[in-house]
């Protein structure tokens, strides 16, 4: 494991100035205030002694949360710098409140090998804006065929625990089963992008009603339900873990629901775009809702809603994908899929799911803090905001009400499905390891 | 702008924005001459074909086939679907792209076509000219009649074009900015001629 | 009317308006001269990423005969080829000073883009976009229907009538926009087609879908349409084991069209696969209006362009 001390751009810069959080309300919770010194918090409670320096920060009516982890991002680099690169993907990271983020590994090259990984982790390192965690490709170049040396990149500076072939399934059943065996030794982990190849060839847009109307090639649930069936069964088999990537179906839910039941080892992600958009978005042919999977219907939606609410579905992850202009401004069946995520994602889960008394704002610390750091066995990220916990801190406002504007974002690209929709919340502070990272909204230049 | 209105009624501006021109009696007496001096500039009512120009052209065709027939002693009921028809025009104007779409109408040719026959255009108002332009442009395409001539219930004045009708109902003295507005029985439940003037502020009134 | 994209767009008045038009049209056509000025000076691209002869070329005589100038813009051999994107090709028009685009694509969803992404100002038409839409193939057929089936009524609707369509419905996007206007127009359809062809999400369709094309046949068409089907595809992908098995329970053979009433007409959008979705003695029959189509299809689009370009859109887009 990764810890601050290799961690050498950080150590290196002088400590920041002690912070205390004042007023605001862990959790949701009762009022407290925080004191975060050297990079931990040093003491929670009120009227706190607090050293001379002591940078004050009002947080009155604000939630303070454990700083965000998102277990499914695209940073795109290396490779795809045109649309995302790891300093401004990690900046539009800190603008959502997020202190952590996994690397996903479909880069060119392959996040395949520890030169790779070791890379990517460095990068982010360096952009210091939150950690960076590659997460390493289970086969060779995501093709398919053999397994890539997961050993290697879990053994590597990167200490990949999350593996993923994400962008494509691992669908030959033996490979999946040699991967979810595999990585046992080293408390590893298979995100499985659960899509079945044949079963979505040419898939477009869910198919049902809407897909019929606009005959754009479908995208069944089935293509989703029937893999994560096979994979839960298969990691009861072989008794591994499995993580399954962005659940989109009704079917999905009740899959995991059942193998949770059966004590199977799965966890399960939705992405806050499947907590709101349906296919009806479709209608417009505007490629920004475009994604894989794909947006389905109200009822998909209001299951998966469901699901993160009765804890079936264990954490939200942004699934963030850039894309530059280009890639999306054409005909939809040639246009990229994918759109980003973390600099709307909690807004998003506000919207959809704390402001309709579905999770506590204790429950959000879980689904987008604890819980992901867990599965991506993180020990320094997720951690309670108590004394001695790393200093990886967010205050958010849940208050102003905004209209979206992918030009104010961070991210090099702009491909949000949310511009101009009204989102609730704002970021008032991202603290990583004691340092501000992001102010009202702002990154904090260095 | 320029011009004072014809009448004046301070107290119920509606009205006085509207001006009776002929009445029914005085448009079938304009119909009747019409239809003797077609007969009487020389051409035999077998000859002649008088192609009305939608919408009120139409029925003004039929009318003035109808005193024709009846002027040569034709039976009551005699067929005189050889004698009117209708031309429209819609696709021949020059003014499609700076106007809403019109629907077109349908255009009825008698049966032994128009060649070598005199060809009577009927339209109820006469003003550019532009709508006859369109009509022969639409003639053009039918046929070769030995002569093409033009009738209409009101002329207005304001020509565009090099156009001039052979029969006129009644000359009118208009303004640019008044409207003529005709109205017949067939198409509007009753027969009148309205000049009707913009509703000037009253500011402008009194420039005249 | 600003586009002409989807038959969804229009209202039963609005494509009773353009038949009508076409009708006119029609009449015109039978004139000595059939050259209408309407549209001089005005230059209609024909812009097709997709092959497709028959279709350009009803366009092209439909604008030149209302006196449009006419660019084809074909995916052979031009810039479309080479991988040039929708978005550029609209730059272009754009600045060359089209005044109407008609736009085919195999891409479901194009001739909206271009309408609604802001590249470009004009009309668009939609000749056809993926299995989306093809809606000036729905109006000829409407057209080329309600002459047959209620002749001398120029503002008459298909009220009452029954239509079957036969064939590929997954990938047809001739019946999607029949299904739409033909019950717009008041008409009953239904829809026949081996189940695998028929999409999932087509139940909400406001039409019958059968699997049985005597069934259909059996409930008193007033006309039946055979849609293309393209065999490489089908075989190969699996939708039917063979052509023999799909053209005996879904081609119209002498012996279907046999039990037809006698009034009934049957319409095919072309190509066709004579002897497999349709005998070649039933395309040739006198109930086959199949090369009546192909005229309607000019009246048509003449009115299609007419009502988009006989006003000044651009114009009246500008003040709104």
């Amino acid at each position: 494991m990764r810890t601050e001390t290799t961690d050498d751009t950080v150590s290196a810069s002088a400590d920041p100035a002690p912070l205390l959080i004042r007023g605001g309300r862990p959790y949701g919770e009762d009022v407290q205030d925080l004191l975060l010194v050297g990079g931990r918090i040093q003491s929670v409670g009120a009227d706190l002694e607090i050293p001379e320096g002591t940078e004050i920060i009002d947080a009155e009516d604000c939630i303070v949360l454990p700083g965000l982890v998102d277990l499914h991002t695209h940073l795109r680099e290396p490779g795809g710098e045109e649309a995302e690169t790891v300093e401004t993907g990690t900046r539009a990271a800190a603008r959502g409140g997020f202190t952590a983020v996994h690397a996903m590994a479909n880069t060119t090259p392959v996040a395949d090998s520890a030169g790779v990984v070791e890379q990517v982790a460095r990068r982010g390192d360096s952009a210091g804006w939150c950690t960076v965690r590659p997460v390493g490709a289970v086969t060779v170049g995501l093709a398919g065929e053999r397994l890539a040396e997961l050993d290697a990149m879990a053994n590597s500076r990167a200490q990949v625990r999350v593996f993923s072939d994400d962008g494509k399934c691992v669908h030959d059943p033996v490979l999946m089963r040699r991967a979810l065996e595999y990585v046992k030794s080293f408390d590893g982990v298979i995100a499985q992008h659960a899509q079945d190849p044949r079963l979505t060839e040419g898939a477009q847009m869910h198919e049902g009603v809407v897909s019929a109307e606009l005959g754009l090639t479908g995208w069944p649930a089935v293509a989703e339900e029937s893999i994560i069936a096979r994979d839960v069964l298969l990691a009861q088999h072989v008794g591994s873990r499995l993580h399954v990537c962005h659940l989109s179906t009704a079917g999905s839910v009740d899959i995991i629901r059942w193998a949770k039941q059966r004590g199977i080892a799965v966890t399960a992600e939705v992405t806050p775009h499947h907590l709101l958009l349906t296919d009806e978005n479709v209608r417009q042919f505007d490629a920004v809702f475009k994604v894989n999977p794909p947006l389905r219907t109200a009822a998909d939606v209001e299951a998966v809603r469901e699901g993160l609410a009765d804890g079936t579905i264990d954490i939200v992850a942004t699934d963030h994908a850039p894309h530059p202009r280009d890639a999306k401004d054409r005909e939809w069946d040639q246009a990229a899929m994918g759109m980003t995520g973390l600099e709307t994602a909690l807004s998003l889960v506000q919207l959809t799911m704390v402001d309709e008394d579905r999770l506590t704002w204790r429950d959000v610390a879980r689904v987008l803090s604890e819980t992901p750091a867990e599965i991506g066995r993180d020990l320094e990220q997720g951690r309670p905001l108590a004394p001695g916990s790393p200093a990886h801190v967010l205050v958010w406002d849940p208050r102003p009400v905004r209209v979206a504007d992918p030009a104010e974002h961070a991210s090099l690209s702009q491909n949000s499905p949310f511009a101009g929709l009204e989102l609730p919340g704002t970021n008032r502070l991202t603290v990583l390891g004691g340092r501000p990272t992001v102010r009202d909204g702002r990154v904090v230049q260095r | 702008m320029t011009e004072r209105p014809l009448t004046s009624d301070p107290a119920s501006p509606e009205r006085a924005d509207s001006s009776r021109v002929l009445g029914p009696e005085e448009i079938r007496r304009a119909l009747t001459r019409i239809a003797h001096e077609i007969l009487e500039s020389g051409h035999g009512a077998e000859d002649l074909v008088l192609l009305g120009i939608p919408h009120r052209g139409v029925p003004l065709a039929r009318r003035l086939a109808e005193l024709i027939a009846r002027a040569e002693g034709l039976p009551e009921d005699a067929d005189l679907s050889e004698l009117y028809g209708a031309l429209d025009i819609t696709m021949y104007r020059d003014d499609l792209r700076s106007n809403p779409t019109r629907a077109p109408s349908p255009t009825l040719i008698p049966r032994s076509g128009i060649d070598g026959r005199t060809v009577v255009l009927i339209d109820d108002v006469l003003f550019s000219g532009r709508t006859v332009r369109a009509a022969l442009d639409a003639l053009g395409a039918i046929g070769r009649p030995a002569a093409v001539r033009l009738a209409v219930l009101v002329d207005r004045g304001h020509r565009e074009l090099p156009i001039r009708a052979d029969h006129v109902g009644k000359n009118l003295p208009t303004s640019r900015t008044e409207r003529v507005h005709v109205q017949l029985a067939e198409t509007d439940g009753q027969d009148a001629v309205d000049i009707v003037r913009p509703t000037a502020p009253a500011t402008e009134g009194g420039r005249a | 009317m600003r586009h002409f994209i989807s038959i969804a767009d229009l209202t039963r008045g609005e494509a009773l308006s353009v038949l009508a038009t076409a009708e006119h049209m029609a009449d015109t056509q039978s004139r000595a001269i059939r050259k209408l000025p309407t549209l001089v000076g005005a230059t209609v691209v024909n812009l097709f990423f997709e092959d497709s002869t028959r279709t350009r070329i009803s366009f092209e005589a439909a604008a030149k005969r209302l006196s449009a100038d006419v660019i084809n813009f074909s995916a052979k051999g031009s810039s479309l080829s080479k991988g040039e994107s929708l978005k550029d090709t609209a730059l272009t028009l754009q600045a060359m000073g089209a005044d109407a685009v008609v736009v085919r694509s195999g891409s479901s969803g194009a001739a909206h883009l271009l309408a609604h992404a802001g590249w470009i100002d004009q009309p668009i038409v939609n000749a056809g976009d993926g299995a989306h839409e093809h809606p000036t193939q729905a109006m000829l057929d409407a057209f080329t229907l309600r002459r047959h089936l209620r002749p001398g009524d120029p503002r008459a609707g298909l009220d009452g009538l029954h239509v079957v369509i036969v064939g590929d419905l997954l990938h047809s996007r001739v019946a999607r926009s029949n299904v739409l206007l033909l019950t717009l127009l008041g008409a009953r359809v239904t829809l026949v087609a081996p189940p695998a062809l028929v999409p999932v999400g087509a139940s909400a369709w406001p039409c019958t879908i059968s699997y049985d094309l005597d069934e259909a046949l059996a409930d008193s068409p007033d006309a039946v349409m055979m849609l293309r089907v393209q065999r490489e595809r089908m075989v190969g992908g699996g939708f039917f084991p063979t052509e023999g098995e799909y053209s005996r329970r879904y081609g119209l053979t002498i012996a279907r069209a046999a039990r037809l009433p006698e009034h009934a007409i049957i319409l095919h959008p072309g190509p066709m696969n004579r002897g497999f979705e349709i005998a070649g003695a039933v395309a040739d029959s006198p109930r086959s209006v199949i090369v009546e189509q192909v005229a309607s299809g000019v009246f048509v689009r003449m009115a299609v362009l007419y009502h988009l370009l006989a006003t000044d859109a651009r114009e009246a887009h500008r003040e709104n």
